[in-house]
């Protein structure tokens, strides 16, 4: 565990015993995490386990009932003018990518920071492309959204939140509802990312994605976390049963 | 092992499979009995309408004064014709009908730049729509200002009257059904309790109703000097009622936007008001389109209602008209007339709707 004394100004996400109820559903357990600036962090767990409400939690697309988050030294309360600032620094990337289908490409990735950052339309458009560059999909940038593939939509998805310029990457399930020959794309993309020192929470089920950039993996089920350790050791000696049973079912087929 | 080795080419459909002759067999004569109902189909079809264009068009009598010019084998339009510039007008002094004419134009030439795509500067003519014309409008038609006589709103009447509260009632029922619709979707209790009264006291009251209590109801509780013209209260009700089927119609509408919407537009760190005028509404509003024009056709039709209260629209003239001794008898040709003019302006809006949906439509849902 990195719960070592670290310098607070290096933590990106704190959460502190964070608990969250579904009605009388306890979804989140004494959610103890830390992320460090830099640090990529890959969340996998059984489904139900909690792991996207943990991560929603972060921007407060779910509300959590008891517990502390913090992220970029920004304590998250109901103040909405603070989540607002929350959100405009944690990018995030949907199982659903959730374009926006009436808008082109470029326009998707353009509306935040004309509105949100009140950035004149030429800069705003430069800065698009120049994201949409970056992950090959520029081409396309005048078609709407239900003219590309998954996995070009998905990647129009990381465009858009990247426009942003967040200081952490929340992806929730970024892959689950592609078609299998679109993965890699997606996942090209964010490996690069990983490379070029963003911060990344990543909830997956890519283990090899995992195991290549990861700096620690963190197994959740029924709401907590089990286990938490550094990719290697993580699934070549899973010290709990039940992160035994769940690597087992996912790898050994 | 390999089925086909070369790339089959295309090759034509066979024979008696396309073209007009196969549609024909194929929809209309595809058996013996379908055959039979095609004919007897066709068989009643020439028995309503021969004798319709025979009365309507080839017997009617069409220019004349008084109704001894008229046969009465076919339609009299002599009596439309006669008593054409009230069906318009109503009983507006006609000395004074270049004031209405110069506000139809401009009415006219608002609606065709908007719904012509071609032409620029949409957003200014919204603009002057919405702000400049309803001034110019009210000064031209009610006088009293620059040394125009001025013509108390009962004499407002006609066509002039039904497209006036239509248009009343749409631009205004359109915006504060929008603003009820979110209210009863708000999380906030008491906006929501509000927006859920206010919705279903004016749905579950018939507009009968409502246009009574306006002008009969209303002025008993009201002091006298604080009395409002009976069609500004008209249009009021009118307006209200129709906002709260709007605001169903726009509810529904937004529950077929999927919650991810919202949460990526969230997410990006914009505001609930940013989120429903960028992302939401403009979505919801394209979906909604059917939905708007079906509650804006029946609010058109609805305005013949204020008949009840004594302003006379469209429909209302033409039945004070088919009162008048010298033209009595001639309902059929008056109720045809209303009818047809009622039709156009309808089937015209159902036709841009569904124009305005191919055009806004990117064809992609997610």
């Amino acid at each position: 565990m990195t719960q070592a004394a670290t310098n607070a100004s290096d933590l990106m996400v704190e959460m502190h015993n964070v608990n969250k109820w579904f009605g009388d559903f306890h979804v989140l357990r004494d959610i103890y995490l830390e992320v460090k600036r830099g640090e990529r962090i890959v969340v996998c767990g059984p489904s139900g386990s909690g792991k996207s409400t943990l991560i929603r939690c972060i921007n407060h697309l779910e509300e959590h009932q008891k517990g502390d988050i913090t992220v970029g030294g920004v304590a998250l309360t109901q103040d909405v003018k603070r989540i607002e600032q929350i959100r405009r620094s944690v990018g995030m990337v949907f199982q659903h990518f959730n374009l926006f289908p009436h808008l082109s490409v470029l326009e998707n990735c353009c509306i935040a920071p004309m509105w949100v950052q009140k950035k004149p339309r030429k800069e705003a458009e430069a800065l698009a492309m120049k994201y949409l560059e970056r992950v090959r999909i520029a081409e396309q940038a005048d078609k709407y959204p239900g003219q590309l593939s998954g996995g070009q939509q998905q990647r129009v998805a990381i465009a858009r939140s990247l426009c942003m310029h967040p200081e952490v990457m929340l992806f929730d399930e970024p892959t689950s509802a592609l078609d299998p020959e679109m993965i890699k794309e997606v996942l090209d993309v964010m490996v690069e990312l990983a490379e070029e020192g963003m911060t990344m929470i990543c909830v997956t089920h890519e283990m090899g994605f995992a195991k290549t950039v990861a700096d620690r993996v963190i197994f959740m089920d029924q709401g907590q976390i089990i286990e938490e350790n550094a990719p290697e050791p993580f699934f070549n000696n899973p010290q709990s049963e039940r992160t035994q049973l769940f690597l087992s079912q996912i790898l050994g087929h | 092992m390999i089925h086909n080795k070369e790339v089959i080419p295309e090759q034509p459909a066979p024979k008696g499979t396309i073209g007009p002759i196969a549609w024909l067999r194929g929809n209309l004569f595809n058996g013996p009995i379908n055959s039979l109902f095609t004919l007897l189909g066709l068989y009643v079809l020439y028995l309503l309408v021969v004798p319709t264009i025979q009365w309507a068009f080839i017997d009617a009598d069409w220019v004349g004064d008084s109704r001894e010019d008229c046969s009465r084998v076919g339609a009299c339009w002599v009596f439309v014709n006669a008593r054409f510039s009230q069906f318009i007008y109503g009983l507006y002094p006609s000395e004074e009908y270049w004031r209405a004419n110069i506000v139809f134009a401009m009415f006219a030439s608002i609606i065709a730049w908007l719904v012509i795509p071609r032409l620029p500067l949409k957003r200014w003519v919204i603009v002057f729509a919405l702000l400049a014309f309803p001034v110019i409008a009210y000064v031209l038609l009610h006088g009293g200002y620059f040394d125009l006589p001025r013509v108390s709103t009962h004499r407002w009447g006609g066509l002039m009257l039904t497209l006036l509260l239509a248009s009343v009632g749409m631009i205004g029922a359109l915006p504060i059904g929008i603003v009820l619709a979110l209210g009863r979707r708000s999380q906030m209790p008491i906006v929501r309790t509000f927006c859920v009264i206010f919705i279903e006291f004016w749905r579950g009251v018939p507009l009968i109703t409502i246009l009574f209590m306006a002008s009969v109801m209303l002025p008993l509780f009201l002091p006298t000097e604080l009395s409002v013209d009976r069609l500004i209260r008209a249009l009021i009700g009118l307006t209200l009622f129709q906002s709260a089927y709007m605001a169903e119609v726009i509810r529904g509408g937004l529950q077929a936007i999927p919650k991810g919407q919202d949460e990526a537009a969230a997410a990006l760190g914009m505001t609930y008001w940013k989120r429903m005028g960028l992302i939401i509404m403009p979505q919801a509003l394209k979906m909604m389109i059917p939905g708007i024009v079906n509650t804006f056709i029946s609010l058109f039709k609805d305005t013949t209602l204020v008949m009840i209260i004594g302003l006379f629209d469209l429909l209302g003239i033409v039945q004070a008209a088919l009162s008048d001794s010298r033209w009595l008898g001639f309902s059929l040709e008056g109720y045809v007339f209303a009818a047809f003019v009622f039709w156009i302006f309808c089937f015209s809006m159902s036709r841009y709707s569904q124009y305005l949906e191919r055009r806004l439509n990117t064809g992609h849902k997610q």
